[in-house]
């Protein structure tokens, strides 16, 4: 089916192929796939999935690895890897406690002290790979060790513990009930304050995808027609509206929601927006062009791994706070869910596509897979299964689509 | 009558958007030399791809009959059965690997799957002498120098029991004695019955050691001559290989009168980064003026591309010296990011490996090289991006959906359009063109000329590097011949012809 839905003017005839064509399955797919895995399992567990209790577990749950997944995507997006995540969230998890409980700081600081290490962390294996040239998987692979190693060396066997509480509740703890409640019939009462942060972002939402299809109509760009364009807004409407009140229902916001939050608007408006965002993905799309167009492709390489290694210090910081202590196999494996979050949510192997708000969405796809099974008391060797099939298939239909869009071309 | 070995019949071979060969005819008699001339992008690697089952049967028109059976070869390895071995002017010997076991890569001597290195290393030896090469076998093919490495794989084609041997410009990377030797052995070989096709640029070689010649040009064969009867001089090559059809495949272009030097780039030597001895590009020196449009011409090789590259940010080789002056006054283009900033543009002649990102969309591609100028403290206005980029589509006419469209789903003219626009945003004084016209059909050609003389128009100075000289002829000014990384020669557009271009590109150097 083919159909131009905005004329357009002054300009050659469009080609032979349809132009619905781009509302392309490689992008939208992970986004129906998500949600057909959370029905699944609503089903699967009769409705606990979606219980208050249970979508506030999942987010918290998920937290440091949806966080390594937005940096991570950034990383795979210029055309490189970071096997090192699980270990750096370990040591900065350790530098974090010896801050704070042996060293008594106070907690901003510790914060924002390990925030620093990481962005150390992430400069030193920058450099190698940036500057140095090594492979990012061979730089990234020794890290791994390295701070594997450092962690056992600061902490020994024994974990350190307990965070201060201001640690603790920002990593578990939830948004205090400002404005009261509010009642919301057979549902109970609702936190007022989750409840207008969740229409905010919502109003937000709708007002900036408005504006930008208005915009690209005042280009002559072919749009979504109406009744397409307020049935996708109208879903992300419903779907962030029930999150929200089923968490107002809860304990109100989780502080990690607010922070992930933030990150996913901040990390994506950098990636598409910013200068830097751009070149993120010039050099990860040819680097070779994107040298031969000025683009500094080594200083790009480099900060894109300050980053993670922040990144990774903040989950180090969360993922401590939540057990409240420090403990040498903190984050094993991180890497690999972090890893896997970014190619479900559409990154390609060879660099240079992907989006933030995908590896986001990847990353709740495998939380999503975890909680549902554990809830339906599924062995954890099936849940490992389901993950690694679920990455083979995501990455599988990246090609597939790929290559058939290759063969898609245009005179 | 000699009996014939090879024969092709109707050969025709399109690729999207571009016949590469039409109803082509080679024959190629038992024992002799054969040579294969023509311009680059004549169609002589397709045919040979053909005859050897790169492009497999069924991919192209026509009929190969081999020792006088008609063949449908459906890869490399049924050609080599029947042994036709072609040799690639990219020499394909793994550098790790000794001389002995590059010589049996894919044809290991081996017993049960176990090699044995004895059988490997004497067989090896007896090849080796056959073709004049005293060396170890366990040597590391890495270790030879060029006109070694083209001997082992001369050695490697004989291991094959090859009746056909293909060289795809044997001598392109020689220096004089090892192209001696090699043409030697070539005549050696042909006394041992072995019968050779030899595609070259060096009319002189072709005119020194082959029988028979075919002339290739625009993808059809031109003639054949046989050296016993026809009087086979360099001039009658070039007469062939040129031919005499220069239509409307251009806008008109008026000659102008040059306004002021923009650029000159003075005592330009480059070395090569493999052979840091070797000099790629040799005291070159040119100049290019306001709203003029200057050509380079110059065979495979001769350092064009080098030279272009490493004016652009030293993009290209090592020890790169002399001076690069605008209006008079030195600039620095030691990166890339200063000789954008100093006005001047690169399109590469490789678009998909150095020009585009082919799964980012038409917008950002026309954006990449600009986008500071569309950032405010680092962030791009969308608006504007989206407004520029659909203008430069309107004004070239590229053929795309939307500007979102990926750029990999484009045809190869509306590609290299994407490429222009990305220079002509960043709004350079110089444009040098590598290959403009490169993959590009017909009727994009004409279009992509148009643009160049809408650049001169506007005041721009343009180099255009082109394989091509029709194009050159059609398009340029003033052009300059470049022969093994010299200026060999500057032609006005009135003195310009491609007879003596073709001397001036071909001319040998002493070094």
């Amino acid at each position: 089916m083919s159909l131009d839905v905005e004329p357009r003017s002054g300009v050659d005839a469009p080609l032979g192929t349809p132009r619905r064509s781009r509302i392309n399955l490689r992008q939208s797919g992970i986004y129906v796939a998500f949600a057909l895995i959370v029905v699944l399992f609503a089903i699967l567990t009769n409705g606990k999935l979606l219980q208050p209790g249970n979508i506030s577990n999942i987010v918290v749950q998920n937290s440091y690895v949806l966080i390594l997944a937005i940096g991570m995507m950034l990383v795979i997006i210029s055309g490189h890897i970071d096997l090192s995540v699980g270990s750096v969230v370990a040591v900065t998890g350790a530098i974090c406690a010896v801050l704070t409980v042996n060293l008594g700081l106070p907690w901003w600081l510790a914060v924002l002290a390990t925030l620093g290490a990481g962005a150390l962390i992430g400069a030193a294996q920058g450099y190698w790979i940036a500057y140095f040239g090594i492979p990012a998987f061979i730089v990234t692979l020794g890290g791994m060790l390295v701070f594997r190693a450092l962690t056992l060396t600061v902490l020994g066997n024994q974990g350190i513990g307990p965070f201060p509480n201001e640690i603790g509740t920002l990593a578990n703890g939830f948004t205090g009930g400002y404005l009261g409640n509010v009642g919301l019939g057979p549902l109970g009462g609702a936190d007022v304050v989750s409840l207008l942060a969740g229409i905010l972002v919502v109003a937000g939402f709708a007002t900036a995808q408005w504006r930008s299809r208005q915009a690209r109509r005042g280009y002559g760009q072919a749009v979504d027609p109406v009744p397409l364009f307020a049935a996708k807004i109208l879903f992300a409407a419903v779907v962030v509206l029930f999150v929200v009140v089923q968490l107002a229902r809860f304990h109100n916001l989780p502080w990690v929601l607010v922070l992930l939050a933030v990150l996913a608007l901040g990390y994506s408006l950098m990636a598409s927006r910013t200068v830097f965002g751009r070149h993120v993905y010039a050099v990860g799309g040819n680097l070779q062009a994107a040298t031969l167009s000025g683009v500094r492709v080594k200083p790009v390489t480099f900060w894109v791994f300050v980053n993670m290694g922040v990144l990774a210090a903040l989950a180090g910081v969360i993922f401590a706070g939540r057990l409240n202590q420090a403990g040498p196999t903190a984050g094993n494996a991180f890497e690999l869910d972090a890893i896997a979050a970014a190619f479900i949510g559409g990154a390609a192997v060879q660099g240079g596509v992907g989006k933030v708000v995908g590896a986001i969405t990847g990353g709740l796809i495998m939380g999503v897979i975890n909680n549902g099974m554990s809830l339906i008391s599924a062995p954890s060797e099936n849940v490992m299964l389901v993950k690694g099939l679920i990455l083979l298939v995501a990455v599988a239909f990246d090609i597939w689509t790929k290559r058939r869009s290759g063969t898609v071309r245009l005179s | 009558m000699t009996e014939e070995l090879l024969r092709m019949r109707g050969i025709t071979k399109s690729f999207p958007g571009v016949t590469a060969l039409r109803e082509v005819e080679l024959s190629v008699r038992r024992g002799e030399i054969h040579g294969v001339c023509g311009e680059n992008g004549a169609g002589k690697s397709t045919l040979m791809k053909i005859l050897s089952g790169v492009h497999p049967h069924g991919s192209y028109d026509g009929e190969i009959e081999f020792d006088g059976r008609p063949r449908a070869f459906t890869g490399i390895r049924d050609s080599e059965a029947v042994g036709i071995v072609i040799i690639h002017q990219e020499l394909a010997l793994v550098p790790q690997l000794s001389i002995a076991e590059n010589l049996f890569l894919g044809n290991e001597k081996a017993r049960r799957g176990v090699i044995d290195w004895n059988r490997t290393n004497h067989a090896a030896q007896r090849h080796l002498r056959r073709v004049g090469l005293r060396e170890n076998p366990t040597t590391a093919a890495g270790e030879l120098g060029v006109g070694k490495q083209q001997l082992v794989e001369i050695a490697k084609a004989l291991s094959k029991q090859v009746r056909l041997l293909i060289l795809d410009e044997p001598t392109a990377a020689l220096n004089d004695d090892d192209s001696a030797h090699l043409l030697g052995l070539l005549r050696g070989l042909r006394e041992d019955g072995i019968t050779c096709v030899v595609i070259s640029h060096k009319l002189n070689e072709i005119t020194a050691i082959a029988d028979t010649v075919t002339i290739l040009r625009d993808g059809r064969t031109v003639e054949t001559l046989d050296v016993a009867v026809d009087a086979v001089t360099e001039e009658r090559l070039i007469a062939g290989m040129v031919g005499r059809d220069l239509e409307h495949r251009f806008p008109p272009r008026d000659p102008v009168a040059p306004g002021e030097e923009v650029l000159r780039i003075e005592d330009w030597t480059v070395h090569s980064p493999a052979n840091p001895d070797r000099r790629v590009v040799d005291r070159a020196t040119l100049s290019l003026r306001e709203g003029e449009v200057v050509g380079l011409a110059g065979l495979m090789g001769a350092g064009r591309t080098e030279l272009a590259m490493s004016v652009f940010g030293r993009s290209f080789g090592v020890n790169v010296s002399g001076r690069v002056l605008k209006h008079g006054r030195e600039i620095d283009v030691r990166t890339v990011r200063s000789a954008i900033r100093n006005g001047i543009a690169y399109v590469s002649e490789d678009r998909k490996r150095y020009g585009l990102n082919l799964v980012a969309d038409v917008k950002r591609n026309v954006s990449a090289a600009g986008l500071g100028s569309l950032a405010r403290g680092g962030w791009v206005d969308e608006h504007e991006e989206f407004r520029v980029a659909q203008r430069f589509r309107d004004r070239l006419r590229i053929k795309a959906p939307d500007v979102l469209a990926p750029t990999h789903t484009l045809s190869g003219g509306n590609q290299q359009k994407v490429v222009l626009a990305k220079w002509m945003f960043t709004e350079p004084e110089v444009l040098i063109l590598d290959e403009p016209t490169r993959g590009v059909d017909v009727g994009a050609k004409y279009e992509i000329y148009t643009i160049v003389n809408s650049l001169a128009a506007q005041g721009k100075a343009v180099l255009v590097i082109s394989s091509e000289l029709p194009e050159l002829l059609g398009l340029c000014d003033r052009i300059y011949a470049l022969s093994a990384g010299r200026i060999t020669g500057e032609l006005s557009r009135a003195e310009a012809t491609q007879e003596r271009l073709m001397h001036l590109m071909t001319q040998e150097v002493g070094s």
